[in-house]
């Protein structure tokens, strides 16, 4: 038999009555984001890990402030911060397993240190030393991605490849408001439902792309909506409650590993200070919309629900203050000593071996250099740098 | 020839004066982009134009740069002109295939039916101090495309006036805008004239007689201070700041370089298969009877562009292009 026999010829059978592949019902996010901290079910959550995301919040606070003190000091180059936002950061880090992978963009450094990379090396982008400050594989954590949603079809590709390779490996990739815009977005969701790959895409909207309103950014009901379309589950979810963000992150990820497929999250919160500390927020908002929102600190809430619950006293909350001090104190210690740099390290790396073009450009830059010290006269103390 | 009324300080300041006056002048003109609305762009270029115009002519558009470009294709189709900003070099990649395969060849295939009037604005180069993908030179990719013009301007002058003149082109122009010279006063020169030539022409920003420095963008004022830095050294160096890449002013070039015999091409993006080849080669075929030593070239290393504290081993400065001169003194092997 042919394959046009096999398919019954060239006449195409008539088409059959249209029916949806699946009911979107359940997949459709609820109407309002899904809180834990306030409501009867913070009973029911593990006092330990509440414990232990309060003072996760409290170090992320913290380091939230020592970077953004760093770059008033010019010890950074620039820094988005998360401050509001860290409920969502310490979530993802928090409720993946070791094996599982994180793919941040620029903005999330904080889960890339909850998730265990050392704070400076997870600057070092933002410093300016590098532009990939630790090595991925140690702590599964992909690089920054500054091209906004560009990371988001790679954690597709990742863990589609653990599969095949019969891993149970999960992936989540996480994206701001703005970020949903881009093609590259809906390829990757589109691409994860297709193969019902084990991701988990988390937005954070924080209601603004620099400065521009969500508003004006989608149409939709809410960002998770949009996982409808694709055929994938969409989760609305309050992104300061940190139990609510726990528990949905920790449910899509298990959904993940048994084959359920991808998930869409949508965490509403707020940027709390500007985009990064070279933008100007009072050109595009009101400092009453910023002070509703410090009513709904993450931080605050959590620790009301644990000091309400007889979870926490003074004592818990003073400890938690001393460890974020502690990490505050290491990190600004450290980021204050300068840089070590070897300008002869911009022609390694560019390929797995070195060209011959690139040898003699890394010639004429160390001549060059060689010639700068000479005149400083301090050629000897700097020669071994110049390997 | 277009005239400034009055003096802009500033190059970022004179861009937004072209796109005022051009939308003043032309109700066809929108501008559109990410932040180019209430915040006036990343770098304020836009400032004040959706207060002025209406969001509908200065358009805070969704987080798509495909989506930007494919648009303002569609808005050409039905007689406006865009102006699109990307916000940085490295972010007009995802439109790439738009331009590629649409804005540069709209012309081209409906046989002169529908032109593409839409000018993409693009921040670009180095020298800012920009974390990764805020530093590209990305003028070699555009320069491959036929259908685009590339331009780039040096001075206060040209900003004002090459962005009148992109605006009012029937062609796609892709309008690269060095954003270390934005806020740079020094590119002022009350001594420039303030008509500026069109596109397509390269001007002879400093005249010499030993040897041609040919360059274009961010690296104009890096020659003209090595220009002055060379005279110690006895070489009277002329610089012509190409200004326009395509279309490429072959005579204004090599007059000069017949003048002087010898050429340096600077540029600070890569310099394999970078821009600098291209000139190389026009210069030796066209000139090759008047020229004492081989074209030389300056650029930025063969390497992805660097972490801001290394970027200044990367960037062509002063010294690597007196070191290219003194090379000059070519003697054949014997
Ligand atoms: C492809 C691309 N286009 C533009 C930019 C410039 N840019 C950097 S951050 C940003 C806004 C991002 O907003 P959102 O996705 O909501 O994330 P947030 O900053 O709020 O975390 C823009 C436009 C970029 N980084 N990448």
């Amino acid at each position: 038999m042919t394959v046009l026999e096999q398919r019954g010829g060239y006449r195409p059978a008539p088409p059959p009555a249209w029916q949806p592949r699946m009911d979107p019902a359940p997949l459709l996010p609820d109407a309002e984001p899904y809180r834990v901290l306030g409501t009867e079910a913070a009973g029911k959550a593990d006092p330990d890990l509440l414990r232990r995301l309060y003072a996760q919040l409290v170090r992320g606070r913290r380091y939230n402030a020592q970077a953004t003190a760093l770059t008033k000091q010019g010890r950074l180059a620039v820094y988005p911060s998360t401050t509001g936002q860290e409920a969502c950061e310490v979530a993802a880090a928090m409720a993946l397993e070791e094996r599982d992978w994180l793919f941040p963009s620029y903005r999330d450094t904080l889960a890339v240190v909850a998730r265990g990379v050392d704070p400076v090396e997870a600057l070092t982008l933002l410093r300016g030393d590098w532009h990939t400050g630790y090595d991925p594989h140690e702590h599964r954590v992909a690089p920054l991605s500054t091209p906004l949603a560009t990371q988001l079809p790679h954690a597709v590709g990742l863990a589609h490849a653990a599969r095949l390779k019969g891993d149970d490996v999960v992936a989540l990739a996480m994206i701001g408001d703005g970020g949903t815009s881009e093609g590259d977005f809906h390829e990757a969701l589109n691409f994860a439902a297709v193969w019902q790959a084990p991701v988990v895409f988390l937005v954070q909207n924080n209601g603004f792309a620099i400065s521009v309103p969500l508003a004006k950014q989608t149409a939709a009901p809410s960002l998770a909506h949009k996982a409808v379309g694709y055929g994938m589950p969409g989760r609305l979810v309050d992104g300061n409650d940190a139990a609510a963000m726990y528990e949905v992150i920790g449910d899509a990820v298990r959904h993940a590993r048994a084959g359920g497929g991808p998930t869409l999250i949508e965490a509403v919160t707020y940027r709390i200070d500007a985009h990064t500390n070279a933008d100007d927020a009072t050109r595009y908002r009101g400092d009453g919309e910023v002070d509703a929102w410090r009513d709904h600190d993450p931080v605050q809430l959590l620790e009301r629900e644990l000091t309400e619950r007889g979870l926490l006293d003074e004592s818990g909350i003073e400890a938690a203050r001393e460890d974020a001090e502690a990490m505050a104190a290491d990190l600004r210690a450290r980021m204050n000593r300068d840089a070590e740099l070897n300008p002869m390290d911009l022609f390694d790396h560019v390929y797995a071996e070195t060209t011959a073009q690139l040898r003699e450009q890394r010639a004429l830059l160390r001549a060059e250099l060689e010639a700068e010290h000479d005149d400083q006269g301090d050629l000897d103390d700097q020669e071994g740098d110049l390997r | 020839m277009t005239t400034v009324a009055v003096k802009p300080a500033t190059m970022a300041q004179a861009l937004t004066r072209a796109l005022r006056d051009a939308m003043a002048a032309d109700p066809t003109v929108h501008v559109m982009g990410e932040d180019v609305g209430t915040l006036g762009g990343v770098f304020r270029v836009t400032d004040g134009l959706a207060k002025e115009f209406g969001e509908d002519r200065c358009t805070d558009t969704p987080l798509a740069e495909a989506g930007i470009l494919g648009a303002a294709v569609g808005m050409a189709m039905y007689g406006l002109r865009p102006v699109v900003e990307m916000q940085f070099d490295a972010f007009a990649y995802p439109a790439f295939e738009q331009l590629v395969s649409h804005v540069s060849r709209m012309r081209n295939r409906t046989r002169g039916k529908m032109p593409l009037p839409i000018t993409v604005r693009i921040p670009y180069g180095g020298g800012i101090g920009g974390v990764e993908h805020h530093s590209d030179s990305s003028e070699a990719y555009y320069m491959a495309t036929p259908g685009l013009h590339v331009v780039t301007p040096a001075t206060i002058a040209d900003a004002y006036g090459m962005l009148r003149e992109a605006i009012a082109s029937d062609d796609p122009v892709v309008f690269l805008e060095p954003k270390r010279l934005y806020w740079s006063k020094d590119s002022w020169n009350p001594e420039h004239p303030t008509e500026v030539e069109p596109i397509g022409r390269a001007v002879v920003r400093r005249t010499g007689r030993s040897a041609t420095l040919i360059t274009y963008g961010p690296s104009v004022p890096v020659c003209l201070e090595a220009a002055e830095a060379a005279q110690a050294e006895g070489w009277d160096l002329e610089v012509v700041d190409l200004r326009s890449l395509v279309p490429f002013d072959d005579e204004t070039v090599c007059a000069s370089v017949r003048r002087t015999g010898r050429a340096v091409v600077v540029h600070e993006s890569t310099g394999f298969g970078g821009p600098g080849g291209e000139i190389a080669a026009r210069v030796t075929e066209r000139c090759f009877h008047h020229l004492e030593a081989p074209v030389l070239r300056v650029a930025g290393f063969d390497i992805p562009y660097p972490p801001p504290m290394l970027e200044r081993h990367h960037l062509p400065g002063v010294d690597r292009i007196l070191d290219a001169v003194a090379r000059l003194q070519w003697e054949a092997e014997s």
